[in-house]
């Protein structure tokens, strides 16, 4: 071989030279009935164990639902729940008593529930200022926050649709006389509480306009101290949520009675929401819920069902991979 | 002045048709009036009458914009565009309280994406830029006062100035020829680049300035010429010339146009009178059509059904959203409190719900944008450029001996490519080479020539045996090493050591081979080119033909070498085989014409003998022989039938002696003839000249192969295997063409040809008689009658399936081509395997790809090389210009250029192919992955009851097209390969699946777009099950809006790419790299975001890192959904791969189980097809097999 076929050898050869000739090394790979019964076998084989596994920690979580709404509220006033609701007059303190039906290991999640309620209505999502509650009344552009913006004047710290209608309904638990501690501490996240809200801002003039909302705020503590509105204000995605509302940090026995008392503040009669008090164990994969691990067997069982399917095909109906017959130019000859 | 008048008369006497004068008749009266008012003061531009004129500079521009004019006008152009236009309107309703997500956010991916076209643009016209700078800073010299010429730069040039060009130099702009280097102000001009003419054009300047041979004769000269405005006709120039108190009239002849390039001539001197754009050249430049794919045209509505599917979303949505809204006050009691109905703004007021809801619907087709893929249009100009970079880049269609690689001049039509369907291909130039070879000759009734020409080994090849093949194959090779041995001549293939060499004066009638010689040498219109260096000759010839005759003569030793106006001067062997020097008085040619078939020239020999030297056709030679004459007639009839049938062009020689009284008075009659000026003048001086072109005596024949181009035939099969119909469209004669067409094996023994001809006797005897419509009229009627018994054998063939061809010529398709019979043309040529129209005029090539391309909607490609084929190629769905010797015409208009026809296998079999399925894929993908995304966002506002919130943060949104999911659909538009370019030429009929348009069908685009439904579907439903309530994680937290958002964005990137790279069979490392990238990128850029300050990052501000990364449901859900997304596109294709594959799928098959090499395997997966392929050798190869078995069992 002479130099210049060598060199024109090694041109071609170089990586730019592949490129330029779209003759590059590449992996082709093909669905042969090999690889697809392999495939199909060996997700079936990962995801009903998965799924297993996933079913067995939703089912270690003991959860308890109790939906208080309409029982709270007096027979006598249950006609007419929205008056009842916000008449100022009435105590709206109720008993619910709760059994525990299997050992709840501490922590226990304490959540309440509300149904048909759109926090992520855009006008409500939009309604909050988050520069504000990070500086507080230093910072005056809180056009956002129509139509809780100002009240007299004075702007409303924190502002917004979203403060304004704080969640305010209240639990204390009680087992066998003695209140169950209730931690409410961290029950936000940390991003939240160190970055979003100010350490130095205090609520002003919250609550003090012609109509009240929900729930009012302890003038003195900062909003980065006060959990329930961190909480409320990562609004939720879906018109039916829970919230983190505290902690009980004791182990609840099978058979224990709690005795809740609560306060019935919060209106959800107008719109026909129901407010449910959740307490919850948690596993590793979150609370209870069995979607994902159903979901994981049903896939993993269908993936088997296709790969047996699939062979049972492939050995009955034995066609060469040269047979051209089904072609769409074809079909359509054979037709016409 | 007077001696000058008679050299110039003496030269028209020689050149007798094309050297017209021009007098003040007719058009020169219109001098001055509108239309004809440029003034010119010659060698005074910067008078002051001249500058009251402000006539354009010499500047050229190309580009489309300037500096200035570059954003508006880019800018108008993007927004021209329907999609483009909606997201401007987007863009400008973000900053309003209607939009959904943030202004910002909105408007970076629409500048993104309109400023990569403008990129783009910007590019493009900065290339023009550098041609255009690089054309006006040519150099020129320029008078410059006192008889002094400078270098000047072109575009400083001003109309009047006096400027010399010199040798093989362009013209600066459209000058007024005044003097040459030679005597008589010729001087010959090269218009290659105006029409594609390859021949030299004769120009001569005015006799009053023919004396101007000196630089410094300028130094005092003044002169006005009135001539008319620019306009864009080439061939006529009406002008005066006033020069003292004299007029002197100005026609093209004294027009040197802007483009056209100075040969054989020292310098000229030539005063400029349009500048710039007013020359004639860029007047006559027109914008080419603008074509546009099938597919992108299809896109187009895909898009369009995309918009309707927004709206009746936003509808949909608005509606709800207005009912939910009226209800938020229920008799003026609130009900859902916590979002103020009692004091709210016009967007959500209950008591104008109506109000609310159109309001709402705007929203709406902001947030549901997304299913619009807004980088769609520039991914795909991107893809298409990348596409057409790599078609140029080909090695394989790369001519090495030109230098010239294929070149996409346009990439709007790339997958236009992968579905042609009819082929119109012209003949020479593109075919064959356009390089005549003198093959053989008879002379004195012998036959000289060793040389086989593609045809014969075609024909050897028809007949029969395998052996004759290989022979054929072996003859070649030797052919071809012998070529390689001796340096070739071109145009001179011709081998016979009885008369080469100085060996014909042992032949017997050596006397008549020397007149034949000579005659060739002497006998024709070219001019000889000695290289200096070298002393080696060249000739400029009209035609290539003609070159070949005078090559051949210099090969055989008759050696032309010098013209001069009145003299041929020769070295030649005599008869005792010494080379003498001979020269010949010129004194008439009477030349080439369509109508004649033949050229002669009246030459005085040194003796003082007149010749009269005579080549032409042999059915306007044989009846001129005089009775003595025709000692070889027999013998050498018998070889032109052998040559014609050979596919050689032939011509027959003849000579006669003239006496000087004969002469004498010819030359009266001849002068007389062409001083004559009326309109038959031409046919005056046809009378003439016949009357002298009798009683010839025959010398022989020539004959002379237009040679095919190499692999035309193998090419032409490959085409037709792959289910493409390739018409030739030529302007030669029919025998020419059907030659041709059985060397291309466009014809074979046994098709049945169906041949419609107006060239009857009946017919010619009409048209003889004078009554043009009668003959016009009786020619239809035959046309169509000859169409309806086509049809009738058409019918009937298509039950014995015997192949068909059609054979129009020039005159009948006039009549075909009319309105009320063009439907059944085109009925029986669709039925025809191979249709061939000779004698084809330019208008009628454009005439008939119209219709193939109209009537039948099929995708048409012209394929031309000349000036000719221009009309074709525009008017063809893709035209494709052979850059060959024809000029750039061609090329210039096409859309796509190749230096040979060969490469048209490659570039539609493997690039069109390849091109095809990108796009075709890719915009499937495209609209996939938006309704993906898109339903996901409609979705959730069902949840959120179509207020317009969207579940995303709105860079998610916004950076979606252009950054997470763009450069896999890149990737996959600029690499992806269903199968290799090797595979794609040994099974043609992959073809088809362009042809059929399969992978673009519109059930292939509605079921991709149900996929994404589909997987939006799953998507967001298993997302909002696995989330919605409980815990997500450890430590009781639930998952809020941003939570899901981010959940649900990233299963969408995650399927969407995955999806990707389920769908495609080919991943180089560039695949690799977009595809996981992409998802990697997402991950990257939801931790780099997050971790940015919460005024910026807002929802998303560490919502991966502490939210969702140290959550096991998180991945294990991503998971689910990914595989479950995947599942049914999975099953699918598994299914449908095993067993309904596709062709593309067989093949790959074939490949992975490594028998794409076994031959008898792919034989059988290549024949499988029901469709026969009709014309190509294999076809020619079968029907003979087929034949032969008939014939066999027959016998049995």
């Amino acid at each position: 071989m002479t130099d210049p076929n060598r060199e024109r050898y090694r041109i071609r050869e170089t990586a730019f030279y592949l490129f330029t000739q779209q003759s590059l090394p590449a992996c082709k790979p093909v669905l042969t009935p090999g690889w697809v019964i392999t495939i199909f076998l060996f997700m079936g084989l990962i995801f009903i164990p998965v799924g297993l596994v996933t079913l067995r920690a939703s089912h270690s979580v003991v959860e308890i639902v109790d939906r208080y709404d309409i029982e709270c509220v007096p027979e006598s006033s249950r006609i007419d729940k929205i008056s009842y609701i916000q008449d100022d007059s009435i105590p709206k303190n109720c008993s619910r008593f709760m059994k525990v039906r299997k050992y709840m290991k501490a922590p226990i999640n304490i959540y309440y529930q509300l149904d048909n309620y759109y926090q992520n209505h855009r006008r409500y999502v939009k309604s909050r200022s988050d520069k504000q509650l990070l500086h507080g009344r230093k910072y005056h552009d809180t056009s956002s926050c129509q139509p809780v913006e100002l009240n007299n004047g004075q702007p409303i710290v924190p502002c917004g649709l979203i403060a304004w209608s704080l969640f305010n309904d209240s639990f204390t638990f009680i087992r066998e006389r003695a209140e169950l501690k209730v931690n409410r501490k961290n029950i936000a996240w940390k991003s939240d509480r160190d970055h979003k809200f100010g350490k130095n801002v205090h609520p002003f003039s919250f609550q003090n306009g012609t109509l009240i909302g929900g729930g009012k705020l302890y003038p003195k503590i900062p909003l980065s101290d006060q959990e329930d509105l961190i909480v409320w204000m990562r609004t939720s995605a879906l018109p039916s949520f829970r919230k983190l509302y505290g902690r009980i940090e004791e182990d609840l026995d099978v058979d224990d009675v709690i005795v809740v008392n609560l306060m019935n503040n919060y209106n959800t009669y107008s719109f026909g929401g129901k407010k449910k008090l959740v307490l919850s164990t948690s596993s590793w994969l979150g609370g209870k819920n069995n979607f994902l691990g159903h979901a994981c067997i049903i896939v993993g069982c269908s993936s088997l069902v296709l790969a047996i399917v699939f062979t049972l095909l492939h050995l009955k109906y034995r066609r060469p991979y040269g047979d051209t017959s089904y072609l769409p130019w074809n079909r359509k000859s054979l037709s016409g | 002045m007077v001696g000058a008048r008679r050299r110039k008369q003496h030269f028209s006497r020689i050149h007798a048709f094309s050297c017209g004068k021009a007098s003040f008749r007719g058009d020169h009266s219109l001098i001055g009036g509108p239309g004809f008012s440029r003034v010119v003061y010659c060698n005074d531009p910067e008078c002051f009458e001249a500058s009251l004129h402000n006539y354009n500079d010499n500047y050229v521009r190309s580009t489309k914009y300037t500096l200035a004019t570059f954003f508006p006008k880019s800018l108008f152009e993007q927004f021209r565009r329907a999609a483009n236009f909606y997201f401007l309107i987007c863009a400008v309703l973000a900053f309003t309280p209607l939009s959904p997500y943030s202004a910002v956010s909105n408007i970076l991916p629409l500048v993104v994406v309109i400023g990569a076209t403008m990129g783009k643009e910007a590019v493009e016209d900065w290339r023009r830029k550098k041609q255009d700078i690089e054309v006006n800073n040519r150099e020129v010299k320029m008078h410059q006062g006192d008889g002094v010429f400078e270098h000047t730069k072109w575009m400083d040039l001003k109309v009047g100035d006096i400027v010399k060009v010199e040798k093989d130099e362009f013209f600066p702009a459209d000058l007024i020829l005044l003097s040459s280097s030679y005597e008589e102000a010729i001087c010959y001009v090269e218009t290659m680049n105006l029409d594609g003419e390859t021949n030299l054009k004769l120009k001569q300047a005015s006799d009053v300035t023919s004396s101007l041979h000196e630089d410094s004769s300028f130094q005092n000269f003044k002169a006005v010429i009135r001539c008319e405005d620019p306009n864009a006709n080439l061939y006529s120039f009406v002008g005066s010339l006033e020069l003292g108190d004299e007029q002197h009239p100005l026609s093209p002849q004294q027009l040197l146009l802007r483009d056209s390039k100075l040969r054989n001539t020292d310098y000229i001197f030539g005063v400029v009178i349009f500048t710039g754009r007013d020359t004639k050249v860029i007047q006559n430049s027109t914008e080419p059509p603008s074509k546009r794919s099938k597919v992108e045209k299809r896109m187009d509505k895909i898009v369009y059904f995309l918009f309707a599917v927004l709206v009746v979303l936003s509808i949909i949505g608005s509606i709800f959203f207005g009912i939910e809204t009226r209800e938020d006050l229920e008799n003026g009691v609130m009900t859902r409190w916590y979002l103020r109905p009692d004091e709210t703004t016009i967007y959500y007021d209950p008591k104008r719900a109506a109000v609310a809801a159109i309001l709402q619907f705007l929203t709406a087709l902001m947030l549901y944008s997304y299913l619009i893929p807004i980088s769609l249009y520039v991914s795909i100009e991107i893809v298409k450029v990348l596409q057409s970079i790599f078609i140029n880049q080909d090695l394989h269609m790369y001519y090495e001996e030109a230098d010239k690689p294929a070149r996409a001049r346009t990439s709007n039509l790339n997958e236009e490519l992968g579905q042609v369907d009819t082929i119109l291909s012209d003949k020479t130039g593109t075919l064959t080479c356009n390089s005549m070879e003198f093959i053989k000759c008879s002379i004195a009734g012998t036959s000289y020539g060793h040389g086989i020409t593609e045809v014969e080994r075609a024909l050897a090849w028809r007949k029969g045996s395998p052996l004759a093949q290989e022979v054929a194959v072996v003859e070649g090779q030797v052919k071809e090493e012998n070529k390689e041995e001796k340096p070739a001549v071109k145009g001179f293939n011709f081998v016979d050591e009885r008369i080469m060499n100085g060996n014909w004066p042992n032949e017997p009638h050596d006397d008549v081979i020397q007149k034949f010689l000579r005659l060739l040498a002497i006998c024709h219109t070219a001019i000889p080119e000695v290289d200096e260096e070298t002393g080696r000759i060249s000739y400029e010839a009209e035609s290539p033909d003609e070159a070949a005759f005078v090559v051949a003569a210099k090969e055989l030793g008759f050696e032309f070498y010098e013209r001069t106006q009145t003299s041929i001067s020769l070295y030649e062997f005599n008869l005792s085989g010494k080379k003498v020097k001979r020269s010949y008085d010129l004194l008439n040619i009477l030349e080439f014409s369509s109508s004649r078939k033949r050229m002669s020239v009246i030459v005085r020999n040194e003796e003082g003998k007149l010749l009269l030297l005579c080549k032409g056709a042999d059915s306007v030679m044989f009846e001129r022989l005089a009775k003595n004459g025709q000692e070889f007639a027999e013998q050498t009839k018998e070889h032109i039938e052998e040559y014609a049938d050979a596919g050689l062009r032939t011509l027959v020689l003849a000579y006669r002696e003239i006496d000087e009284e004969e002469y004498v008075k010819f030359n009266e009659e001849f002068t007389e003839a062409k001083n004559v000026v009326s309109a038959d003048r031409e046919e005056m001086i046809e009378e003439v000249a016949e009357k002298i072109e009798r009683d010839l005596i025959l010398l022989g024949a020539t004959a002379v192969e237009d040679k095919l181009q190499n692999g035309v035939p193998e090419c032409i099969d490959k085409l037709a295997q792959a289910g493409i119909k390739i018409w030739v469209l030529t302007g030669d004669k029919m025998e020419t063409a059907i030659n041709i067409g059985f060397a291309c094996s466009l014809l074979r023994q046994g098709m049945k040809q169906v041949v419609i001809n107006s060239e009857t006797p009946e017919n010619k005897a009409l048209e003889k008689s004078g009554d043009k419509t009668a003959a016009a009229a009786a020619c239809k009627a035959s046309v169509i009658q000859q169409i309806a018994e086509g049809k009738q054998l058409l019918a009937s063939s298509n039950e014995n399936s015997e192949a068909l061809a059609l054979i129009v010529d020039g005159k009948s398709l006039t009549h075909a081509l009319e309105d009320d019979v063009k439907d059944s043309f085109l009925e029986l040529a669709i039925g025809c395997a191979s249709v061939i129209c000779c004698r084809s005029s330019p208008k009628q090539k454009a005439l008939v790809t119209r219709l193939v391309k109209t009537k039948t909607g099929s995708t048409t490609l012209a394929i031309g090389d000349g000036a000719n084929d221009v009309g074709m190629l525009q008017e063809a769905d893709i035209g494709v210009g052979i850059s060959g010797v024809e000029g750039m015409q061609a090329v210039m208009s096409s859309d796509i250029a190749i230096a040979q026809f060969r490469y048209l296998e490659r570039l539609l079999l493997v690039h069109g192919h390849w091109c095809y399925r990108r796009i075709s894929s890719m915009i499937c993908y495209f609209f996939y992955k938006n309704i993906a995304f898109g339903f996901t966002i409609f979705f959730f506002e069902i949840y959120a009851s179509f207020s317009g919130q969207a579940v995303y943060n709105d860079w998610f949104l916004s950076l979606y097209n252009v950054f997470f999911t763009s450069l896999p659909v890149i990737a996959l538009g600029v690499f992806d390969q269903d199968v290799s370019s090797r595979l794609c030429l040994k099974f043609p009929l992959l073809y088809q699946e362009g042809i059929q348009n399969v992978l673009f069908s519109w059930l292939r685009i509605l079921a991709w777009a149900f996929n994404g439904v589909l997987s939006a579907t799953i998507i967001f439903f298993f997302c909002i099950r696995a989330m919605q309530h409980q815990a997500f994680r450890k430590g009781g937290e639930v998952a809020g809006l941003e939570v899901l958002g981010a959940t649900m964005y990233t299963c969408v990137v995650w399927v969407v790419n995955c999806q990707m790279a389920l769908s495609i069979t080919y991943f180089t490392y560039i695949q690799h790299l977009f595809i996981w990238g992409g998802i990697i990128l997402w991950y990257i850029f939801l931790m780099a975001y997050g971790a940015m300050d919460p005024n910026i990052s807002t929802t998303a501000y560490k919502v991966f890192i502490e939210a969702c990364a140290p959550a096991g449901s998180f991945w294990l859900l991503t998971l689910l959904v990914l595989v479950t997304s995947l599942l049914p596109y999975f099953a699918y294709s598994a299914i449908q791969i095993r067993f309904f594959p596709m062709y593309h799928q067989m093949i790959q098959w074939i490949r992975s189980d490594g028998q794409s090499d076994d031959p008898e395997y792919c034989h059988i997966v290549r024949q499988r097809s029901l469709r026969h392929t009709t014309v190509g050798y294999t076809a020619r190869f079968e029907a003979k097999s087929r034949s032969s078995e008939e014939r066999g069992e027959g016998h049995r």
